[in-house]
Formats: C-alpha cells, structure tokens, sequence
C-alpha cells in the first residue's frame, strides 16, 4: 500500500447522451411525491443543453443505505436544458442539519465537475442553523434553496454570472 | 466520519482554462465555499443502475457482426489514494467508433457509422480492484474549438468510488498520439506528470495472440485519510 497520485478529471464532453442515461435514471424514489425540477444556465444566460445532473441524497428519515434505498439519480439536460426528478424529501442527516440534496453538475465545457446543494425553503427555522448555509455568505444562500412550486421544488443552476449558484470546495 | 485526503487534488484542471472555448461560460467565478468533512458528501453513492448484462464490458459483441477497427483490450485497477484497491466499482465508458464518429444524432462529423459499434459499456472491477473492456480503438475526431481542431483518439470513463467526493469523471488515451500537444482539453492537466496518468500503455500481458491488443490503464480516485490501523500494519487485512 502506497501512496497513489490522483487521475485527473476531464469533461464529459457533448456525447454522453447516448452513454450515462439509463432507464428511470431521475427517478429517486418510485412515486415520490417531490419533484425536483430545474435549468441549468450558462455565465450569459443560456440554457445548457448539454450538462448531468447528479443527487445524492438520504430518505425521509435522514438514513443512508436504508433497505431498499439507494438515494442516487441522474438526469442529463438534453436536448434543452431542464431536468426534473421523482423523489421524497430527505430527512436532516445529523441534528442541526437542515434537509439538503447533494448535487453535482457535470458539463461540455467543464474540465471538473461542481457540487453545489438544494436546500428547501419551508425550512426557514433549520436553515437558519445549518452550519453549511451558514458558511455562505448572506446575500448568495438564496441560490441554494429551491423555490416552491405547485408539485415540488425548482432549483436552477447557474454555472457564472448574476445569482451564481453557490458551489463548494468539498 | 472519516476525512477525505486533500493532498492531490491539484492535479485537476482549472475550471477556467481559456484554450478550450466551452470553459468560457460554464466556469463559476465566484469562490468556492469551503465544506469539510460534510457527511452527505462523504457517503458512498449506491446506484439504482441495475445489473450488468453480460455483453455490457465487451463493446465489440453488442450488435449481430464485428465492428470495424482494431480490436483492443483495456484494462486496469482501480485504487483510492492510499492504494487500496476498489472492488465493486462501476465503470461506464463511452466512445467514438473506428472513424471517430459518435452513435449520437447530434454528432455531425461526416465519418461514417458503424452498424454493429454503439460505443457504450460498462462493468464491475472485481475483487483485485481490477476492470476489462473488450473493444475498438476509437478514431479522432474533429471538433470547433479551433482551426484544424481534432481531439487525440480517447475512451471516457465514468467512476464513483467510496464517497460522493471521490466521483471522477475523465478520458484514456493512446500512447503516443501526435495530437497531445494540440488537444486543449489534455493540456487543461498542466502537471506532466499528471497529464501521463491519463495516458494508457500498452501491455503485452493484456494482449490476446491472434486477437486483440492490450492497454494497461490504472486509476485513483481519491480516498480517506489512513486510519491508524492501516498506517501501523502498512497492510489492508
Ligand atoms: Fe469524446
């Protein structure tokens, strides 16, 4: 055993399509009753077309590896730009925790991908606690937290520009 | 929770690296929040992806006739930072056929398809953290970031590994591609060194006599810091 130096990270470049979607991929949670809806937009306001998103996330309880859970799903933004996933709202992992889906973007264009976390907004009291919301700065904590909407939650993402998400150094 | 090592990631490209055009405007400018040691992030990712077919890890089996182009193996192990080998792992690779074309509507480069080539196949490392893929040298292929712009021949692959920060994404190329020194996209790794890890070799104990040459290519993703058990014994029991 010895120490071993890192493979460096490349984009996932403009043809994936056809390759990381699988079946269900967005489907968290079958017949979850939350839906996770959002774009992703580009540092002069575009669509991008041409990105993953990635949750991690634990269920309703706050539980990991729960039986017959497994927390993760995927969902390219093709052809337009959107994504939307089926799931249920997490529980807070640890106490003082506000409830959070893990998030990662990947890219045409971006070398490294991003993480970043959708909060949730009828969770005003936790999120005013939450160690993590805490470390960022007042006026940039909006982007984290998704915004209601009639069957869920809408969190966009913007990779650069005005209201630039908030990602993290993880 | 255990802490995830630090040290290496600068191997890594900059976000912003203004040769490859597409960084331009999909790159944060805003500084990144620093989060330590997150028990969310922290936490192996288990997939809903299903089971693995068996034709999944030979790309050159999928379709009813052989694909066009030099039948290869790649193979390799796959460690965390500490050298512990990974078993279980998913791997998902995807690629351009011989002639450097995608099997993607979107993929305009007037090379031609191959019937019998999807470029897409995944698998398990097994006990020894080890992974094989059955398949064809992919062909370069010309892209719009410049003039006369053409990527050198490579596979993409897709890993997980023990957490949901050591989740890497990258590309395997051919040794000695004449492209290198032209490709943005491997000269966004600026360390040489770094830069060579992506690099397969070839590996006589991989190829086949009569069949199918053989690439050699190891990965790490990045792990926990050593626990000191590990670091007394020197040993994974
Ligand atoms: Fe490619």
């Amino acid at each position: 055993m010895s120490v071993q130096r890192l493979t460096p990270s490349q984009t996932l470049g403009p043809f994936y399509g056809f390759a990381l979607p699988y079946e269900d991929d967005s489907i968290i949670v079958r017949d979850g009753d939350l839906h996770v809806t959002g774009s992703v937009y580009d540092g002069a306001g575009q669509l991008v077309p041409d990105a993953l998103i990635e949750i991690l996330q634990p269920d309703g309880r706050g539980r990991f590896h729960a039986e017959g859970f497994h927390g993760f799903g995927r969902c390219s933004t093709r052809p337009e730009g959107h994504f939307a996933f089926t799931t249920v709202k997490p529980g807070p992992v640890a106490e003082g925790e506000a409830p959070h889906l893990a998030v990662i973007v990947h890219a045409r264009g971006l070398l490294l991908h991003l993480h970043t976390r959708m909060y949730f907004a009828d969770e005003t009291e936790a999120n005013a606690t939450d160690l993590v919301l805490n470390a960022v700065p007042e006026q940039r904590r909006h982007t984290l937290i998704g915004e209601a909407t009639e069957d869920g939650v809408r969190f966009d993402i913007r990779l650069q520009g005005e209201n630039e998400t908030v990602f993290f150094d993880v | 929770m255990t802490p995830y090592r630090r040290d290496g990631l600068e191997a890594h490209p900059d976000r912003d690296f203004p040769d490859y055009k597409s960084t331009r405007l999909r790159h944060p400018k805003e500084p990144l929040v620093v989060l330590r040691d997150p028990e969310t992030e922290l936490t192996q990712p288990v997939l809903g992806a299903g089971p693995i077919g068996p034709l999944d890890d030979n790309l050159t089996r999928q379709h009813p006739g052989e694909p066009i182009g030099e039948r290869i193996i790649v193979t390799g192990q796959v460690r965390d930072g500490n050298g512990i080998p990974l078993s279980d792992q998913l791997l998902e690779i995807w690629q351009a056929n011989a002639a450097g074309r995608y099997a993607q509507a979107e993929d305009a480069h007037p090379a031609p398809l191959d019937p019998n080539f999807s470029g897409v196949g995944r698998c398990l490392t097994d006990d020894r953290g080890f992974y094989r893929f059955t398949t064809i040298k992919p062909g370069p292929y010309p892209w719009r970031n410049h003039d006369k712009a053409w990527r050198p021949a490579h596979i993409h692959f897709s890993l997980f590994g023990t957490a949901f920060v050591s989740r890497l994404i990258t590309q395997m190329y051919f040794p000695g591609d004449p492209l290198f020194p032209y490709d943005p996209v491997m000269k966004s790794v600026q360390d040489d060194a770094a830069r060579r890890r992506m690099v397969a070799s070839f590996d006589l104990d991989a190829t086949e006599d009569q069949w199918a040459t053989g690439y050699r290519w190891d990965i790490v993703l990045r792990g926990p810091e050593k626990t000191l058990f590990e670091d007394e014994s020197g040993m994974q029991s």
